[in-house]
Formats: C-alpha cells, sequence, structure tokens
C-alpha cells in the first residue's frame, strides 16, 4: 500500500526534515503531497529488484505541488533518458488530478529538489512509480476538492473537476481553481480513506498517444545535456588512460604538455590529466605526454573467452526445478545438447559519460550524464570527504543510457580534478574512452540438454546458464521435468572471471537466455517436424502468452510449415520486466557471403495498462532496433585488458541500411497493471533471428553476434 | 597559429581569433556557445556534430576552423527561421522521431543537406543519404518518415 503525508506550507509534520526543509526552501508556498512507493511486488524482477527491495527509502520518495499559479509540478529522482517518462508520468498525475497536461512540469533527478531514488532502470518507472504517482495524484485531488467544499460551501459529493478547476455540478457558475486554492493558508490534513483512482473507462489523457513533451528543445538544439554546462572558469580535463585494463603507470614526462599555452598539468599518484579552458587543446596536450605502462601479459581474447568462463565458474544455483530429468530423459526418443555463446557488448549511447563539478567551500554541485543521480551523488560525497548533503547531483538530459549510465566513474573523476585544480571541471569521455570504461554486457555461455518425446512433447529441460545473469532464464513452456542452473547469478563477475567491468545492459540477462531458450525450442520443434508456432502453442498453458503469440502469428500472417521451410521466418517469446513479448522475423541470408538482411520483425506485447502508446510503441521499435545490433554485428574485440575496438569504425551499431519493415503491436489489456516497457521487445532479438536464418538455410549459429562468417561456417557446418 | 577567421555563423557575421588549426566543433561549442552540435564519436563515424558550410553537410568534428573562413556556417540554432521552426525540426517532432535527442541535431542538419539536393527523395535515398549518421535508441524509421514528410511540406524548396 502507500502511504501519504498531507499538508499545506507545514514544516512540522515532515517525514524527512532535512530533505523537506530544503525542499520549502526552494519551492516556496502552495500545496504539496508527499508519497512513497511502499509496494515491493512490484519489485519482483531479480537483479535490479533484489537491490531495490534492500534499499528502499524509508522516506517518501515523490513529491507533487500545486502553485499558486497552477502549475503542477512532479518532483521525482527518476531520470528521461530517452524513453519517455517526461510524457509518460506526466500523463499520469495530469489524468488523476484533472489538470491539462501542459500545466504538468517535471523536476527530475535533481538531488537538491527531489526525494531519494535508486535510479532509472529495470523498466521500473512506468510500473512501480506510476502507481503511486496516480495515487498521490487522485488523492490530492480529493484535498482540493475538500478545500473547494469549505470555500464555496457546497458539499463535497457536488463537486467535479476539470482542466485545474473545481466546480460545482448543480450549478456550473460556482468554481474555484487550484490555483486560488493553493494560495496558503497553513493548514494541516490527514486523509484516512482509501484513494481510489480512475478506471481506464474514465481516462483523459492516460492511454492516449502522446509525442513527447521535450521534443521542441530537443530538435532546436536548446536541450542541454551535460556535456552543455559551462561555467565561469570552468576547465575541461583529459585524462591519461592505460592501454590496457590492470596496465599500470610507471614513468610519465609531462614536460611538454605543461609547455601547452593556458594547461595546466595535474598528477596525482596515477591520475594524470591536461586542464585546460578549450576540451580540444587539452586533447592535444594530452598527446604530447610521454608514458610508459606496464602491461600484464594478455590472458583471455574474444576467442578464448568462453572456455575461460567456463573455467573458472562458481558452483551453479538451481533457480528452478520441477520433476525429474533422469525421468525425462528416459522417456526421450532424441536427446539434444547444445552449447549457446555470446559475446561482449557495449552499451555506446552516443552520449559519452559526462559530468561536471564545480565545489565551493564545503558544498559541491555536478552535473552529470548518469542513470542514478543519488549514486553519483554518494560517490561525490566520498570522494570529496563531504557529507552526502552537501553535495546536489543535477541531472540534464542523458542521451541515452541502456544501463550503462549507472556507473559514473566520470563523476569521480570531475570530482577529483575540480578538488585538485580549484577550478570547476567538466569531464567529456572520448568515444575512445567510452568504449574503455563502459561496464560491458557479460559474455555468457548457456548449455542446454533437452528431449522431446516420440509424440513430439517436451520430456526434460536441463538449462545452465553462466555469467549472463538469472533474468530471464526460467522457461515458460509446459515441461514435466525441468531444471535452471545459475552459475554466477549477476551480470557482475567476481574476481578473476572478465578482463574488465561488466554491468546491466538493456534487459540484463535477458536477451542472452532468450536466445538460447528460444533457439533450443525451434531445435525441437525441427526435430520433432512441427511447426515451430505450432510446437509453442504446443507447450503453453498460460493464457496471456498463448494470446499474444497467437496474435503475431495472426497478425504476420503466419502459415505452418516445419523448418527449414526456405522461407526465412522466424519466431520467438519472452518474458521480460512483467511483460510477454512474441516476436516474428523474416529474413534474407546470402548464401555466398553469409549475411544476413532482416527484412521484417513483428513483435506483440502485453504489457497491463498502457500509460502512452505513442511511447510505448517507440519503446518497441527501439527494442526491435536496438537487437539488430547484438543479433548480427556488436560483439567487443579485446585481447586481454586491451580494447582493441576504438570507435564505430570497428564497433558497428545498427544504421538507417539495417532497417527492416518493423511492425508493433500491443494487447489490450488495461485493467493489468502496467508493466515494463523499455526493455521487453529487445529481449527475442538474437533467437527471432537466428530461427529465421535457420528456416532459410536449414543452419543453425549458436554464437551472437551472427557475423556473416558464422553464419557461412554454420552452412559448410550444415 | 592565432588568427582571426571570419564568417557568416546561422546568417550573421561572426569572428573568432584562435588557433586557426582547431576543429569547428569545439569552437561552436565552446568559444562560441553554440552547444546544440554535439560530439559522439570525433572521428567522423556518427553524425552528431553534422552542421552546414555552405549548404554541404559536413562533419564540425574533422573541420578545421580556418577552413571555414569566408563561408556560410549553420548550426541547428540556426535552422529555424523567423516563421517558427523549419519543417524537418516540425516533421522530427510531429513523428516522434527522437528519444533522448543527443543525435537529433546532427541527424536534422544531415536531412536538412540532403533534401537541398534530393527535393522529392524516395525511402531508399533516404536511407543512403542519412546512412553515416548513427543513433542508439532506434529512432530509424520515424526519422526516414519525417523526412519524407518534411520533403512534402516543403514541396521541393526548402
Amino acid at each position: 500500500m502507500n502511504e501519504y503525508q498531507y499538508w499545506e506550507n507545514d514544516a512540522e509534520e515532515a517525514a524527512s526534515p532535512m530533505d523537506r526543509r530544503r525542499f520549502l526552501q526552494t519551492t516556496g508556498t502552495g500545496i504539496f503531497l508527499f508519497f512513497k512507493i511502499r509496494d515491493v511486488s512490484f519489485f519482483t524482477q531479480e537483479g535490479p529488484g533484489r537491490a531495490l527491495q534492500q534499499n528502499l527509502p524509508s522516506d517518501f520518495n515523490a513529491y507533487l505541488r500545486i502553485g499558486e499559479d497552477g502549475r503542477v509540478a512532479c518532483y521525482t529522482g527518476k531520470i528521461e533518458m530517452g524513453q519517455g517518462i517526461v510524457t509518460s508520468l506526466a500523463q499520469m498525475l495530469a489524468d488523476e488530478l484533472d489538470v491539462r497536461i501542459d500545466d504538468v512540469d517535471m523536476v527530475m533527478g535533481d538531488t537538491d529538489l527531489c526525494p531519494w531514488d535508486r535510479g532509472t532502470f529495470g523498466s521500473l518507472s512506468t510500473r512501480a512509480f506510476g502507481p503511486s504517482l496516480r495515487t498521490a495524484g487522485a488523492e490530492a485531488r480529493r484535498v482540493l476538492i475538500e478545500m473547494a467544499s469549505e470555500q464555496l460551501k457546497v458539499p463535497a459529493k457536488d463537486l467535479a473537476t476539470e482542466g485545474g478547476v473545481v466546480f460545482d455540478r448543480t450549478n456550473t457558475k460556482t468554481r474555484i481553481a487550484y490555483a486560488a486554492l493553493a494560495k496558503g493558508k497553513k493548514i494541516e490534513r490527514h486523509l484516512t480513506d482509501p484513494v481510489v483512482v480512475k478506471n481506464p473507462s474514465e481516462f483523459k489523457i492516460m492511454s492516449k498517444p502522446l509525442t513527447r513533451r521535450d521534443a521542441r528543445e530537443k530538435v532546436t538544439g536548446k536541450a542541454k545535456y551535460a556535456g552543455d554546462i559551462d561555467l565561469p572558469g570552468m576547465l575541461y580535463a583529459k585524462i591519461l588512460r592505460p592501454p590496457a585494463h590492470g596496465a599500470k603507470l610507471i614513468d610519465v614526462d609531462t614536460g611538454e604538455a605543461g609547455k601547452v599555452e593556458g594547461a595546466r598539468v595535474i598528477r596525482d599518484g596515477d591520475l594524470v590529466a591536461v586542464l585546460h579552458k578549450y576540451p580540444d587543446v587539452a586533447h592535444s596536450a594530452l598527446s604530447k605526454i610521454k608514458a610508459k605502462f606496464d602491461t600484464p601479459p594478455a590472458g583471455v581474447d574474444d576467442r578464448s573467452i568462453y572456455e575461460h568462463l567456463l573455467k573458472v565458474a562458481p558452483a551453479g544455483k538451481v533457480i528452478a526445478s520441477g520433476g525429474d530429468l533422469t525421468v525425462g530423459e528416459k522417456g526421450s526418443t532424441s536427446v539434444l545438447e547444445q552449447t549457446y555463446f555470446n559475446a561482449y557488448v557495449a552499451h555506446a549511447p552516443v552520449e559519452p559519460h559526462t559530468a561536471v563539478v564545480k565545489i565551493e567551500g564545503k558544498r559541491a554541485t555536478v552535473w552529470a550524464s548518469t542513470q542514478a543521480p543519488f549514486g553519483a551523488r554518494e560517490e561525490v560525497a566520498k570522494e570529496l570527504g563531504f557529507r552526502t548533503e552537501d553535495v546536489r547531483v543535477i541531472t540534464p538530459f542523458v542521451g541515452g543510457g541502456f544501463g550503462g549510465k549507472t556507473a559514473h566513474r566520470q563523476v569521480v573523476e570531475a570530482a577529483r580534478l575540480a578538488r585538485l585544480s580549484g577550478s570547476p571541471v567538466q569531464v567529456a569521455w572520448t568515444r575512445n574512452e567510452e568504449f574503455f570504461y563502459d561496464t560491458f554486457r557479460p559474455a555468457a555461455v548457456i548449455k542446454i540438454r533437452s528431449g522431446i518425446t516420440g509424440k513430439g512433447r517436451i520430456s526434460f529441460w536441463d538449462y545452465n546458464v553462466y555469467f549472463a545473469g538469472e533474468r530471464g532464464s526460467q522457461q515458460f513452456y509446459e515441461i514435466p521435468n525441468h531444471r535452471t542452473t545459475a552459475y554466477n547469478s549477476s551480470w557482475v563477475g567476481g574476481e578473476g572471471t572478465h578482463p574488465f567491468a561488466t554491468g546491466a545492459w538493456r534487459a540484463p540477462g535477458n536477451n542472452s537466455n532468450s536466445f538460447a531458450r528460444e533457439s533450443q525450442i525451434d531445435i525441437m520443434a525441427a526435430k520433432a517436424g512441427i511447426d515451430p508456432v505450432e510446437f509453442r502453442l504446443q507447450h503453453l498453458s498460460d493464457a496471456k502468452m498463448k494470446r499474444v503469440l497467437q496474435t503475431a502469428a495472426g497478425k504476420f500472417g503466419w502459415k505452418p510449415a516445419k523448418s527449414p521451410s526456405g522461407r526465412g521466418l522466424g519466431v520467438a517469446l519472452g518474458i521480460d520486466a512483467g511483460t510477454y513479448v512474441a516476436s516474428i522475423a523474416e529474413v534474407e541470408v546470402n548464401k555466398g557471403t553469409g549475411d544476413v538482411r532482416v527484412k521484417r520483425v513483428l513483435a506483440v506485447q502485453d504489457m497491463g495498462l498502457v500509460v502512452n502508446p505513442a511511447g510505448a510503441t517507440i519503446q518497441m521499435e527501439g527494442c526491435i532496433t536496438m537487437g539488430l545490433g547484438y543479433a548480427l554485428r556488436e560483439g567487443l574485440h579485446f585481447k586481454g585488458g586491451e580494447i582493441t575496438d576504438v570507435n564505430f569504425g570497428t564497433y558497428e551499431i545498427p544504421r538507417f541500411s539495417w532497417l527492416p519493415k518493423i511492425e508493433t503491436h500491443i494487447l489490450d489489456d488495461e485493467n493489468s497493471p502496467p508493466q515494463g516497457g523499455g526493455e521487453p521487445a529487445i529481449v527475442t532479438m538474437g533467437a527471432v533471428i537466428a530461427n529465421a536464418i535457420y528456416d532459410a538455410v536449414g543452419a543453425r549459429v549458436f554464437e551472437l553476434p551472427m557475423i556473416p562468417g558464422r553464419v557461412k561456417e554454420a552452412m559448410h557446418r550444415g | 597559429m592565432e588568427e582571426t577567421i571570419r564568417f557568416k555563423l546561422n546568417g550573421k557575421p561572426a569572428s573568432v581569433t584562435v588557433d586557426s588549426d582547431r576543429l569547428l566543433l569545439w569552437v561552436l561549442r565552446t568559444d562560441l556557445g553554440l552547444t546544440g552540435t554535439k560530439y559522439g564519436c570525433g572521428e567522423s563515424f556518427c553524425g552528431a556534430c553534422t552542421v552546414i558550410v555552405n549548404g554541404e553537410a559536413v562533419r564540425s568534428c574533422q573541420t578545421s576552423v580556418k577552413d571555414v573562413r569566408d563561408k556560410e556556417v549553420v548550426t541547428i540554432e540556426g535552422l529555424a527561421g523567423n516563421g517558427g521552426l523549419h519543417p524537418v525540426q516540425k516533421a522530427f517532432m510531429e513523428h516522434d522521431a527522437l528519444q533522448c535527442g543527443y543525435c537529433t541535431p546532427g541527424m536534422i542538419m544531415n536531412a536538412y543537406a540532403f533534401l537541398r539536393k534530393h527535393p522529392k527523395p524516395s525511402a531508399a535515398e533516404i536511407v543512403e543519404g542519412m546512412d553515416d549518421n548513427l543513433c542508439r535508441c532506434g529512432a530509424h524509421n520515424r526519422i526516414i518518415q519525417a523526412i519524407r514528410a518534411a520533403a512534402e511540406e516543403m514541396h521541393g524548396g526548402h
């Protein structure tokens, strides 16, 4: 349940005196409604869910304000990185509160103004934060009606609201604007009755497609990102980087760099940097530094990594099981044993990690491209030895995150250099640095043994995942005997595992797991000689998943055939962040080169209530497009700790000419709670293309990315 | 070598006294405060830094400031005229052809230059003309739709 505290300009009842005092200082008068998320049932996913449960705030974690000017502001620690919550969260609030959406201001990711938040990831903003925001909006509306009832001397039951005005239903000339009600009397109210949010049938703003609210700023170049922050006296820092992870600086000569006019060289232990008022001059001065590093011999590389990971894998942990594998195997006419691999993948947002830090006395102000401003605040406070509350992190627009901006090394670097130099400092990574310090999606190995009976039923399923993470590893088919074992449950490896940092990458774990699972299901369907859509339907009991798949097959115009049919059609299913997805793809394979052209991708999802159908559709399209990358081309090249991909020349991300025809459908399920939207439709992309390749040429590719050489090799293998 | 470079910037005379080998991207962003033009890769792979020089789309991360001497430079800040947003900007808004928005100025500037040369483009021509501009959020198909719509709106003009 959600718990509320409501008061008007009252300084006594704060759940958190510190935050509230600062909040009121900054925001002045108005009606404030503070609320928090207490329903942990939203946090059922592995990974971030667990972390969130442990870190749920003890205090309120959002509030809204109705100002004397009638504007409604929502303060949240969530950030906008393209996913569109600047629109969808405002839609929820405006609808419940009965104000125009244009009157809602979203104040996001500012640690002085906004309450604590763990971070923007895990497709949690709508499904976890959204319900609380809606309830808060509904509560605020009821408070306004009560206040209006007193002022207008009209019973509350006769009052209605519309467009920021309370009016008497029986005499519509009797009315008062929220703005007028917000003119501060010092009243404290506690409302105890349960709050009722609107039914979907009452929605005026929610569930209607809205274009992005931040588009005008973004198409005119006015939108500010961290690198666009310019402060008086600010210096741009360029930092000396090692040639490889694990390399130690043994000698450095900064003499020539120091001669560059206006350049300041800073050395503090292993940190060597050049600061200048122009970033390009700092960059060229940095290149004059002569440094020697002791680089450890390259151990693993992008070819030997899988063998290495299997060797160092920790003991397995069974995370799901049922029936008896031995019994299942005995009843099988075919046993299929396969190993799936996928490479390290970069987040590669077009905006590299950037931060600006200004220190004044014992206070610091930070502008950062981050998905977790409060985490960045902690790190800066620790680095500077400041109290957490003396550090303010402001999050401007973030130029893409995808999980990669939950790590903020660049913020700490800027803080350290600001302290050492005594000037405000901007650290904006180059693309090369972005490829070096990214927290990559981990390379992973998945081993599956499964069997089918003579009647084409899956008899057993023994699933073993190494290093991808648990998310998406649990299968959802009707299989009597099954076991899922995770060796290293997280996307972060331990000491001696990955040669560089790894982390959460859009739908972490689920891309790797869904690639393996849905490939293996297809292999069994082909073995059984059954159409892959039909085979899946025969093994599904979940009505929601069946409906998603049947809708996809119908919309696509799927005609049953056993694979390989030569048509180049593939299907794959997945569940992520509570959302069910079915994808169907059509590909063309160049038999000479192994090059794969994806011609058409259709995705259907059931994500419960959809707040902004336009935004949800765009997220699905983005998932499909981004998914083409890890499926077909993206695999990091490295030798030991040296990352040999340093730019987009060798690390290819999807471009216009790759784009298939994309069709998306969202099932009508408005009476179910909203589920995740930013990640689900990407998880099926590896398997749906692999299965379509098999259908086209009868060749099974077991490793992502499916570069032409790998596809050709699979064709030769037959 | 430090020298004074004069050029036309967004329709107005501009001059900077700088080392003329410095790159246009950084001179625009820092010396001139026009931060709409973005850094994405520094090696002309991504197009986030695209600006217009004498009607041509160029990568400002690979263009020295001396190369624009006496030329006309247009950045995203200069695209909207007195009559409001340029049709390409409007079409990007109407088609939701952006997400994080970071590649957007480069996309729009490249599209603007493309449409000057291809006033009635086919979808295939748009793909070819935009293929060297990278977007990580996956707005590609909507960008193509936006450029088609802008072309129609402009009736072959610019």
